[in-house]
């Protein structure tokens, strides 16, 4: 019997494919082929996502023991269990790209991978928990709609949950200011001084200007990104505006002004000598949080050692029940 | 403030889930591993919404919590313990959980007024319980080092478990049945963690129902300066 030829197979062109996918909104799955340049950008930026989430358990996490009421402990403490939460659906996305959680960290821990500069800075007082779910809150969300819509899968979908809770947390931070700009006058002072020290790092948050920020133009290329850093500033700073009339409160800039030509506001630029010096390390809190998260590490690691331990016993005692 | 036995078994109660609560606050960001981040969170959070509804039931939350002094607070001296390292903090878990999930299974089993807080609150604990033995397992027939540990804190923790079947007035279970029982259930995981019982007393002569009286540790004064600062530091002020 004579065996036919097997056809050739169909010239596959990977790169042709991945091209076709960006090009029709689809999403790339874990398993699709992907350049490696696409992988090591989004292996970098949701793992700086992911330890930007954990990190900023800190600042927050400051104030649980000192929350001054218990309906706003109980808040806290919600809110930064979310937090640790996003950390770990925002790792796994990593993961699904080969990156391992354990040397992601370790990378975290040593320098080598950045988190959000705003996490850098110091709360100071009570009003800076509201001013966070506020402002750190609301410039996340900025920037995280837009992700749900991200050409790689796994980050998408877990952008989706994440701006869920984070959008009920910036309500509550919001809520939290308007309960003590109704206050005493302390507390009124509170939130002004508090907002004076958050904006700036907050419009900061976005990143470098789009006419430096190396990164910016390949990720949207590659609809990893869908709007620039500027854009996404611009539209933070629109929809903070009136927020800030509503609450009673000013924003430490003299050029802020509504543009009617543009549609928008007019606003400063931010220090960005202070960005640049923040971002390499150099910024009010870095090395505390690191030492913080270093700690951490360091002194549960004899527990994550008897939890692979103890696992490792029970599968053997299986094992041996199975055998016997 | 006339205090009704109903509401000193309240008062009672609710401190002890309250400063738990913020013991477990504590570990925020500090946890050996994300997990634990949030297991330890959702564990304070449980425990800060019952604290939340038993000091309800005896007066203001926020004036119970934040202006009364050391000598006004009802808890057990366990819940006020420092955290230690992680297996201080899961012996404390044990040892309280256990004793919870007796005490509001019975709780909502009757017709008090604490019946339905119990009826919720028993699947917490249920959980925190769960929590508490598959961690004292890990640990305690883990690797040497955390056997080590694990038996150093539940023997350190043990003489603080005594005063938690000192009756409390208005709460009506049967407290040698819930102390039998519960000393059967944490026998019963220290033994399945190859740990072994501890042998020293249940309760000192310094120590035996003291929390319950307003008689603490020396860390609890410290704990509650930080709880109540900024509270106190603004009068009339509302959050």
């Amino acid at each position: 019997m004579n065996n036919p030829t097997p056809a050739p197979p169909e010239p596959y062109a990977p790169e042709a494919a991945f091209e076709h996918t960006i090009a029709r909104d689809q999403r790339i799955e874990p398993r699709d082929w992907m350049p490696d340049a696409y992988r090591a950008t989004l292996v970098r930026q949701i793992a700086q996502h992911a330890h930007s989430e954990i990190i900023g358990m800190q600042p927050e996490g400051e104030w649980i023991t000192r929350a001054p009421s218990l309906r706003r402990k109980a808040i806290l403490f919600a809110k930064v269990q979310d937090e640790a939460g996003h950390g770990l659906y925002l790792y796994s996305a990593a993961e699904t790209l080969g990156a391992d959680r354990t040397e992601l960290t370790e990378r975290l821990i040593d320098g080598g991978q950045k988190y959000s500069s705003i996490f850098n800075y110091p709360t100071r007082t009570f009003a800076d928990v509201g001013v966070i779910g506020w402002f750190v809150d609301g410039a996340a969300i900025c920037n995280q709609v837009p992700l749900c819509r991200t050409s790689y899968g796994p980050y998408g979908r877990a952008m989706v949950r994440v701006c869920k809770e984070e959008s009920f947390h910036q309500r509550q931070g919001y809520e939290l200011l308007l309960t003590m700009m109704r206050g005493t006058d302390d507390q009124r002072a509170m939130v002004q001084e508090a907002v004076d020290r958050w904006w700036w790092p907050s419009l900061m948050m976005f990143g470098p200007p789009d006419d430096d920020s190396p990164n910016s133009a390949r990720s949207m290329a590659w609809r990893i990104k869908r709007h620039s850093n500027d854009q996404l500033r611009q539209r933070f700073v629109d929809m903070t505006v009136p927020q800030t009339e509503k609450l009673g409160v000013t924003l430490p800039d003299p050029d802020l002004r509504w543009n009617e030509e543009r549609g928008h506001h007019d606003f400063s630029a931010p220090d960005w000598d202070e960005l640049k010096r923040v971002v390499s390390g150099d910024g009010p809190c870095n090395a505390e949080r690191i030492a913080r998260r270093r700690a951490a590490h360091e002194e549960g690691a004899w527990v994550r050692r008897a939890a692979a331990a103890h696992a490792a016993k029970r599968t053997a005692r299986q094992r041996e029940g199975a055998a016997a | 403030m006339t205090v009704t036995a109903g509401s000193a078994a309240a008062l009672a109660l609710g401190d002890d889930a309250l400063v738990l609560s913020h013991r477990l606050g504590e570990w925020a960001g500090k946890a050996p591993v994300l997990e634990e981040e949030v297991a330890l969170a959702n564990i304070a959070l449980d425990l800060l919404g019952q604290a939340r509804v038993l000091l309800s039931m005896a007066g203001d939350e926020d004036e119970l919590a934040y202006l009364r002094e050391e000598r006004a607070f009802r808890n057990l001296q366990l819940v006020e313990q420092p955290n230690g390292d992680f297996a201080h903090t899961i012996a404390r878990q044990l040892y309280f959980s256990t004793y919870q999930r007796l005490l509001y299974a019975e709780l909502a089993a009757r017709d008090g007024e604490f019946a339905p807080l119990a009826a919720k609150a028993v699947k917490e604990v249920a959980y925190h319980q769960d929590h508490a033995e598959q961690w004292t397992l890990r640990l305690g027939d883990g690797t040497a080092e955390s056997r080590q540990r694990m038996r150093r804190a539940c023997e350190a923790l043990w003489r603080y478990t005594g005063e938690m079947f000192q009756p409390v007035e208005g709460v009506d279970v049967n407290w040698s049945d819930l102390e039998t029982s519960w000393l059967e259930s944490v026998s019963a995981v220290l033994r399945r963690a190859t740990l072994d019982v501890p042998e020293g007393p249940r309760s000192g002569a310094w120590t035996a129902g003291a929390g319950r009286q307003g008689l603490h540790t020396e860390p609890f004064g410290r704990m509650l300066a930080e709880m109540q600062h900024l509270h106190r530091s603004h009068p009339g002020a509302s959050w």
